[in-house]
């Protein structure tokens, strides 16, 4: 399974979730496959959909789930001891990890090579982290969506990208109708 | 009266930040504001989330934006480099606003001749940004705090407050 099978799998139950996609082709994909707007598109800023995740969990009330990649949580990796350490219990990230940079043409990231993210995570100090299989990652995400702890979740996917259309939805709409969906 | 002057100073950053309703902060610290940040750390209303980089900061702060609560960032002006891709395809991008209390280093009264190297930049960069910038060189200065504050809000923009280190002259 690549990364656009792995979210096909979710669509059934995060439709009516607050989510926040991380930049280029998860966003792209998941604007392509179920557009909602409770999804908020993180279009630029490479590295911070977990940091934009954790900060609109610690505000409100409402679960919060934040797909992120391997690449970009190595681009950021300051922001695992800053989620350790501010435990939301509204919070799920899961890391589609590829081992790959998909968006750019898949070159190998680190954490296709040598480097552990789910140990790395824990080593952070990070609590509840689960590693799973691509094809294990809607059953793990769902019982995160049905538990009340903050969730690390790593799925180890294949590398791989459909092909998509860029988001064409002017960012102050998306942002926009997503605090909408938050206020709700 | 040194005292006074600080702790004046530092109550009306926190006064200030409560009464615009700012509920979330986040921080990268540094010794011109360890005052301020003790004050916050003491304050119920504001959640402090300290930030192990800036640019993170930006993305706690535009996450917490969304989820309702108001938001602000107390930095160094040596991290402008870090931010400048999150505030302007983040903050500005999306038009979020966001308060950024900046310790301006590298002004008269600065010990570390490095410091200096990234003030002279300081408000070329902000200016490029198109960054509404104000300088905090007095202490009477923190009076237009409010208004600042006010105005970030009003416009949905990331504004730039300079305290330099005349401002926080006897934080020692």
């Amino acid at each position: 399974m690549i990364r656009s099978d792995v979210l096909k799998t979710l669509i059934p139950f995060i439709s009516d979730k607050l989510v926040v996609t991380n930049i280029g082709l998860p966003s792209q994909e998941m604007h392509l496959l179920d557009d909602q707007p409770s999804n908020f598109y993180m279009l630029g800023t490479m590295g911070l959909a977990s940091s934009i995740g954790l900060g609109l969990a610690l505000a409100q009330d409402k679960k919060v789930l934040a797909i992120d990649g391997d690449g970009s949580v190595l681009m950021n990796f300051g922001t695992l001891p800053t989620i350790a350490n501010n435990p939301a219990e509204n919070f799920i990230l899961l890391i589609i990890d590829n081992g790959s940079y998909g968006s750019t043409g898949d070159q190998v990231t680190y954490s296709g090579m040598k480097t552990d993210l789910a140990a790395v995570a824990r080593s952070c100090g990070c609590e509840n982290v689960i590693e799973c299989t691509a094809e294990e990652t809607a059953d793990v995400v769902k019982q995160a969506f049905a538990g009340d702890k903050m969730t690390i979740i790593i799925s180890k996917c294949e590398s791989g990208n459909i092909k998509v259309p860029v988001i064409e939805i002017d960012p102050v709409v998306i942002k926009d109708r997503f605090m909408k969906e938050v206020q709700k | 009266m040194k005292d006074y002057v600080i702790m004046s100073i530092n109550d009306q950053i926190i006064s200030d930040l409560i009464k615009n309703k700012v509920e979330f902060i986040t921080s990268v610290p540094c010794k011109q504001l360890a005052g301020v940040l003790e004050k916050i750390d003491q304050t119920p209303s504001i959640t402090h989330v300290p930030s192990n980089r800036e640019d993170e900061g930006i993305g706690l702060c535009a996450g917490a934006t969304m989820g309702g609560k108001r938001s602000a960032i107390i930095m160094q002006n040596t991290a402008i480099g870090v931010t400048i891709n999150a505030l302007v395809t983040l903050t500005q991008f999306y038009r979020m606003p966001l308060p950024m209390l900046i310790s301006y280093r590298g002004e008269v009264g600065e010990p570390v001749a490095c410091q200096v190297e990234m003030a002279v930049h300081t408000k070329d960069l902000l200016n490029q940004l198109r960054i509404p910038t104000y300088h905090f060189h007095a202490h009477d200065d923190v009076k237009e705090l409010d208004g600042i504050l006010a105005h970030c809000f009003m416009a949905r923009k990331p504004v730039a407050i300079l305290t330099d280190a005349s401002f926080w002259k006897g934080a020692e």
